[in-house]
């Protein structure tokens, strides 16, 4: 009669980590391994099969410093104040907009969304169109009002802020909805008694929807950061990182030093400093933002 | 209605729909050029709406291109991840939530640090793994290396949390084993996590990009996103082409968010950071 019991008994115990074991098998070999492996790597030169070949300490970490990395690091940072903020702002105009209790707003609010199922690659083609300098739509609306021909993708002046106007349309949706959801989680009964208080629309907004939704909006810039610091699609496909590096991301040079140079070891060590750069400037937004932020 | 106050609604619906106009132009227009005859594309100035809609060219690019092909292998891809996530994040997350084992602490940290990790710092080595096991240009590549993701086993293990142990209790005092407690009560309760987690994980899989550009370089594996990105190279500035395939692959994303949006935005909110 013991057998069974302890054979029970060993089941139970060993259960878990049978529920465990999928997950945990293919995060150690596509997730647990690989950060390893990339800051093994990042110490090393490789060969072109991606092999450690010759031991070089920090170096590619200083070299890093001090090369065009750097310049990357500034069209990155560039790149992400001009997507985020504006972004924000306009997701959050959008979203107050349709919030307003009049008829047909779910018809708004669902076109609001719908770049939300335009993928990047989508996206950058449609818009590579629009861009187009001489059949272009938007050259052709700006020339309408008397604006000269812009070479949106060619000019260096130009093509940053071009791809993010892409950039900022592909990511409308998400900040639409984000806020949008968070606006409907306010209380009616609290808008309701600042008008029988006497409050116009600016007044509510400003003194309540605003505290009221501030942890979503701390939510979507954070995320929004990170987000843009990664953007690759849009640069690969509108402007290979050109004209003359103005467009050149960090995460569009981590492929470029990894997959056309094939210099495994120092794409690496890149990756790891854009990693803690990221880690470093949320870090930097929660100790700036959360005072603001308005918990209930 | 005071005057005022009607005024003040006119003036909202004529700044909502301008707003609208402005968003969904680019939509309405790559499917508008996915309709003109070639003539009337690439002129000046140029043309909004085609004068005779030519479905020809929808024909045309899935004659040259094998879109769908494209559309088959995303389908096949997205849904293998999607499934694939939904079984071992919810063994995960449910061993996480509702079983008592030695190091679960320690386990979960583990999963959770690795959240904060971003994508870059994985790529190369995972792409030198899949090019050592020849598994460039399959759908194995395209699909192993997602099957299980520490956000997904987070996610599960919230909505699990909710179902109150007791009811486990319970149903094995009633003699039902833990498997059929997991399998038949645990999993139905926990219908509306699986499906956040299946809308944000088939949106996000359809729509990947890096990673089906890396390990794909024969046209038949190539996934809608690469196709679409080639469709530039291969069609030239044949805009009434490209827009043709850019409306087909964008036709399947568009109906999932209208099926899952209330899904779509949870896993986002919880996820936000990898959309």
């Amino acid at each position: 009669m013991q057998a069974p019991q302890a054979r029970v008994r060993w089941m139970e115990r060993v259960e878990p980590y049978l529920y465990l074991a999928p997950s945990l098998a293919l995060l150690a070999v596509f997730t647990f391994y690989p950060i390893a492996r990339s800051v093994y790597l990042s110490l090393f030169l490789t060969d072109p099969l991606g092999r450690p070949r010759v031991f070089v300490g920090l170096e590619h970490y200083a070299n890093t410093l001090t090369s065009t990395f750097m310049q990357s690091m500034g069209v990155t940072l560039l790149f992400v104040l001009y997507t985020v903020p504006v972004g924000l702002l306009l997701g959050l105009v959008l979203a107050l907009l349709a919030h307003q209790p009049i008829r047909g707003t779910r018809l708004f609010q669902l076109i609001f969304s719908s770049p939300l199922a335009v993928s990047a690659a989508i996206g950058s083609t449609i818009w590579v169109m629009l861009f187009n300098p001489v059949s272009g739509v938007i050259n052709y609306l700006l020339g309408l009002v008397g604006i000269p021909r812009i070479h949106w993708l060619t000019d260096p002046r130009w093509a940053l802020l071009a791809v993010g106007m892409v950039s900022i349309w592909l990511r409308l949706g998400f900040n639409f909805v984000l806020m949008l959801s968070a606006l409907q989680n306010v209380p009616d009964e609290l808008l309701e008694a600042a008008v029988v208080d006497g409050a116009g629309f600016w007044a509510k907004t400003r003194h309540i929807t605003l505290p009221m939704i501030s942890p979503t909006l701390f939510f979507a810039a954070v995320v929004g950061v990170i987000h843009a610091f990664q953007v690759f699609a849009e640069i690969e496909i509108m402007t290979a990182g050109g004209p003359s590096n103005a467009t050149n991301t960090v995460v569009y040079r981590i492929y470029q030093v990894a997959f056309r140079q094939y210099e495994f070891g120092a794409a690496s060590a890149q990756a790891i400093l854009l990693f803690i750069v990221m880690v470093v400037l949320t870090y930097l937004q929660f100790r700036l933002g959360e005072r603001r932020v308005h918990y209930q | 209605m005071s005057v005022r106050n009607a005024l003040g609604r006119l003036l909202l619906y004529i700044v909502l729909a301008a707003a609208a106009l402005a968003i969904v132009f680019p939509l309405l227009y790559a499917l508008s050029i996915s309709l003109m005859p070639p003539t009337e594309v690439n002129t000046f100035p140029p043309r909004f709406l085609p004068s005779a809609p030519r479905w020809a060219n929808y024909a045309e690019v899935a004659r040259t291109v094998p879109v769908a092909r494209y559309l088959l292998n995303s389908l096949l891809i997205s849904a293998a991840v999607t499934l694939g996530q939904i079984a071992t994040a919810s063994l995960s997350g449910y061993a996480f939530a509702f079983m008592d084992f030695r190091g679960r602490a320690l386990l979960f940290a583990l999963f959770m640090s690795t959240m904060m990790v971003p994508w870059e710092v994985t790529l190369i080595p995972n792409y030198l793994t899949i090019r050592s096991l020849r598994l460039l240009n399959s759908y194995p590549g395209l699909i192993v290396p997602f099957l299980a993701t520490a956000f997904g086993t987070f996610l599960l293990r919230q909505f699990f949390m909710q179902i109150p142990r007791e009811l486990e209790d319970a149903a094995r005092i009633d003699g039902c084993g833990r498997f059929r407690f997991f399998w038949s009560i645990a999993l139905p309760l926990a219908r509306p996590g699986l499906l956040t987690l299946g809308a944000y994980t088939f949106l996000n899989t359809w729509n990947q990009y890096l990673w089906p550009l890396l390990v794909t370089n024969t046209r038949l594996m190539r996934t809608v996103q690469i196709g679409v990105r080639f469709l530039m190279n291969e069609e030239g500035m044949q805009y009434h082409r490209i827009m043709a395939g850019v409306v087909l692959c964008l036709v399947p994303a568009l109906l999932i968010l209208l099926w899952g949006q209330r899904y779509l935005v949870r896993g986002m909110m919880a996820g936000g950071v990898k959309g």
